[in-house]
């Protein structure tokens, strides 16, 4: 067979999409940043950043520069080829997950029978970067986060699995596209959102999910009062940049499978003017706010009181809400 | 000019991915280091997981990827980090069963090669479920039931096993 014209149509698509999601990601990500910043500083009655740029916007930019340009730092101990692998697999799993990811109606990349299932299963390679990064920086406190990370990850993956169940058995279906459809149309002045009939649902899919990402009150895996910096406490310039920043796509992942799943994804409850997208962004942004809200109004847990709620309480709760969601249907 | 000639995509593609397997999976029984032998590991299933996705099983990819990387794996590296001084280069990665392996070895070796042999390979030229899940279920709690029960507990008296196992460790 020879090189067909829409073999090469279909490669210049393929290879378009990936550079144009990895670029959006990473503007989300510095404006992830300095929202974090800027949200941190506001709770605890500060400014944030305000020098670079109005309200400090520039910020993230120097920030960048800055990484970039730092030397390549490693330590002698450490098992180089493996040290270097880590933190590519983590982005490389970060973005992945975005192959099917709605952002409005037609606009994903591919549109998967088993949509939702594929976004877990990526995601879910975080953690083997996480104990690759721990284990091959030859350092007590990095190994210690990465098998903190690995014990947390395996825990929480399975109420976050079940949380979700409640609503692919509302809709029937795997694929996001499906998901976000069953959702359209009004319940007397609410929207059929799933948040509604799956509200349990939705709070043990947020608490798990701020525990997959490694955010506080769960961040074991990289607690700086304990810990020094857990698993990336040897890197540093790009190498820790790459970390950061799978550490907020991972976070922005959770919140859009969240506005998809629950929140009824590009429909908006009003205003047909306003484009799909908008009404995306807005809510994921929102539940991104209330994880950055968590992250610095709630202390961290202990590793065991950790280990038993989840367990304990969120596994049960999450079997309770798949069994009340099949009684409901049946 | 004469028009380059290339296989089609699904053809390279899969002898990529059968390479990486076969490649990964010798390098993680051979390497000394325990912890690359699971690294490797994970790419080995990794590329089944790429071959399951050639063949249209999107679900039994995903499943690949979920349990096999995203919790096997986990799990072996886990207790590999967790075993005292595993990676110490003066410790013996293989058991001295040399001779009972290589029983084994060429008993597998024949059945596989006999298996090759004999089949006559008919392709089925029915187009498969475009979504396998819900013909997956129906099946999975119809037809199979009763594997799929004894399956569960299987599971379950594992899970009741392990907690026993772990109780007693603490008294």
């Amino acid at each position: 067979m020879a090189i067909d014209f829409f073999t090469i149509i279909k490669v210049i698509k393929i290879v378009s999409v990936a550079v144009a999601w990895a670029m959006a990601l990473s503007v989300m990500v510095m404006f992830m940043v300095w929202m974090e910043r800027k949200v941190s500083a506001h709770m605890q009655s500060r400014l944030g950043p305000m020098r670079v740029g109005r309200h400090g916007w520039l910020q993230l930019i120097a920030d960048a520069v800055k990484l970039l340009s730092k030397e390549n730092v490693v330590p002698a101990a450490t098992d180089r080829s493996v040290f270097f692998v880590a933190p590519v697999l983590i982005i490389a799993a970060a973005i992945a997950s975005y192959v099917a990811i709605p952002i409005g109606k037609n606009l994903i990349a591919q549109d998967l029978n088993i949509g939702v299932f594929y976004i877990l299963a990526i995601t879910s390679l975080t953690v083997i970067s996480i104990i690759t990064a721990g284990w091959a920086s030859n350092n007590k406190w990095s190994l210690l986060g990465g098998m903190r990370s690995a014990a947390l990850i395996i825990s929480y993956e399975v109420p976050l699995i079940l949380s979700l169940l409640g609503v692919i058995l509302m809709t029937g279906s795997l694929r996001m596209g499906d998901i976000v459809e069953n959702q359209r149309g009004f319940w007397f002045i609410f929207p059929r959102w799933n948040i509604i009939p799956q509200f349990l649902g939705f709070c043990l899919y947020i608490t798990a999910a701020v525990a997959e990402t490694n955010r506080t009150p769960f961040d074991f895996a990289e607690a700086e009062s304990e810990l020094v910096a857990g698993y990336h406490t040897e890197y540093s310039g790009m190498k820790f940049a790459m970390f950061f920043f799978a550490e907020y796509i991972n976070v922005f992942t959770v919140s859009a499978i969240a506005t998809t799943l629950f929140l009824g994804g590009w429909l908006g409850p009003f205003g047909n003017f306003i484009p799909g997208w908008v009404w995306f962004l807005a809510k994921t942004l929102l539940i991104v706010f209330i994880i950055m809200w968590f992250r610095w109004t709630f202390p961290r847990v202990r590793i065991d009181q950790m280990m038993e709620f989840g367990w304990k309480v969120l596994t049960p709760l999450a079997f309770l809400n798949l069994l009340l969601t099949g009684l409901c249907l049946l | 000019m004469p028009a380059i000639t290339i296989p089609p995509p699904e053809t390279v593609a899969f002898y990529v991915l059968a390479g990486i397997t076969v490649i990964a999976g010798v390098l993680t029984v051979t390497l000394r280091h325990i912890f690359h032998c699971a690294l490797w590991l994970i790419l080995s299933l990794v590329a089944v997981a790429g071959l399951f996705l050639l063949l249209n099983a999107e679900f039994l990819a995903a499943v690949q990827i979920l349990i096999y990387v995203g919790a096997i794996t986990v799990l072996i590296l886990f207790a590999v980090m967790l075993t005292y001084r595993i990676s110490d280069r003066n410790i013996r990665q293989a058991n001295r069963q040399s001779l009972l392996a290589l029983f084994v070895m060429v008993a597998l070796g024949t059945v596989l090669v006999y298996t090759l042999w004999k089949n006559s390979w008919e392709v089925n030229t029915a187009v498969p479920e475009v979504s396998g899940i819900s013909g997956l279920g129906k099946v999975l709690l119809t037809t199979y039931l009763l594997p799929f029960e004894a399956v569960s507990v299987l599971l379950l008296s594992a899970l009741v096993g392990a907690i026993t196992i772990a109780r007693k460790e603490t008294k």
